[in-house]
């Protein structure tokens, strides 16, 4: 049993790091690490040519308009902003009003935490409830991309942020939850329940732009 | 003095038998995160910043159209263009182009193709509107604007 002196034959391995090195640099030169990430939007079925278009019955207190023209000047409620940052308190404040307040209307504001409670100022001239409020957003042909999706943002953070503080959660965390997962489902509809995002997109007009 | 001319028998290099395990690790960290770009992106993209951004959460449910200023505009141009896998297509070409997509998917999965399209900030909002339109007409009505993370 005196096999203790005995060297243990070894491969030399001093190189490995080096090809793995090798490697390592390849890959990260080639790598663009994926971002699939972006704003979502579900866009309206297309109209029926033999269907007359509906009669718009919504009274214009519950339509928010945002316009937008060719040299990216924003109109707001027929007022012009220059700070697209603003449109997000704006946005909220109109969807939250609860003007005119039907039974399910002030059963959902009554469910509401404190703090969105707080932004409803209950204005006669504002819109009624939330799943009557419409947010109307029109563009045009020669709009810049880079406003348009700036206002989108904005629109959409508004939600987001009512839906986040209704489930305690915070704008990012509520986009983040996982609908395959039944808990997190849960909580996203319960967040989006009587809150529809009634974001509507117009078609643009055609002043700029081809 | 013999106690401190002690002779210490521990040797003084640094092991780096670990070494090639621990670059090994940072490798196939970056394997696994890479997805190669199976094509070649001929216009110009500098996507706009937005905050409020999700993630995709099918993939093989998404397929891309980038829109910008060719990168060659003596060849084609100096509008912004539509680019669908490996080539320019004209607006007309997007429905057959969304159809085509549609086919590679389960027939339960159809009317859930969601299209990401990438566009270039310096873009007008014409050409993006085309696209919807055909969106529309083909109802594929899930729409992505692609959109990098702004650091407020």
């Amino acid at each position: 049993m005196a096999r203790s002196g005995r060297k243990l034959p070894e491969v030399n391995s001093s190189s490995m790091a080096d090809i793995a090195f090798l490697l390592l640099v390849f890959f990260l030169v080639t790598t663009t690490i994926a971002t699939d990430k972006g704003l979502t939007l579900t866009l309206p079925p297309k109209a029926d040519p033999n269907e007359p278009p509906p009669d718009i019955t919504k009274n214009q207190r519950n339509i928010f308009k945002i316009l937008v023209n060719s040299s990216d000047r924003i109109l707001v409620e027929d007022e012009p902003m220059t700070d697209v940052k603003e449109l997000r308190s704006m946005v909220k404040e109109f969807v939250l009003n609860f003007g005119k307040a039907d039974e399910d209307a002030q059963a959902l504001y009554n469910a509401l935490p404190q703090s969105l409670k707080a932004l409803s100022l209950k204005n006669e001239s504002s819109s009624d409830n939330p799943k009557e409020a419409v947010i109307s957003f029109k563009a045009d042909r020669g709009t810049s991309y880079d406003i348009y999706i700036a206002i989108l943002d904005e629109l959409q953070g508004a939600y987001y942020e009512i839906y986040g503080e209704r489930v305690g959660l915070t704008a990012d965390e509520f986009r983040a939850l996982d609908r395959k997962k039944p808990d997190e489902q849960a909580k996203y509809t319960a967040a989006r329940n009587g809150f529809p995002m009634n974001i509507s997109i117009a078609e643009p007009t055609k002043i700029g732009g081809k | 003095m013999a106690k401190f001319k002690k002779k210490s028998n521990t040797s003084q290099d640094i092991p780096t038998a670990a070494l090639p395990d621990i670059i090994f690790m940072l490798l196939f960290f970056f394997m696994v995160t890479t997805v190669l770009r199976e094509s070649t992106i001929m216009v110009k993209q500098s996507i706009p910043k937005a905050t409020q951004l999700r993630k995709l959460s099918q993939k093989k449910l998404v397929s891309y159209l980038y829109v910008g200023k060719p990168n060659d505009p003596k060849k084609f141009g100096a509008e912004p263009r539509i680019q669908a896998n490996d080539a320019f297509i004209e607006v007309d070409g997007i429905i057959q182009f969304i159809e085509e997509e549609k086919g590679k998917l389960a027939e339960n999965e159809k009317d859930q193709i969601t299209i990401s399209i990438k566009v270039d900030d310096e873009t007008k909002m014409g050409i993006v509107a085309d696209i919807q339109e055909k969106m529309r007409d083909v109802n594929a009505r899930k729409l992505m604007y692609a959109a990098s993370k702004r650091a407020d």
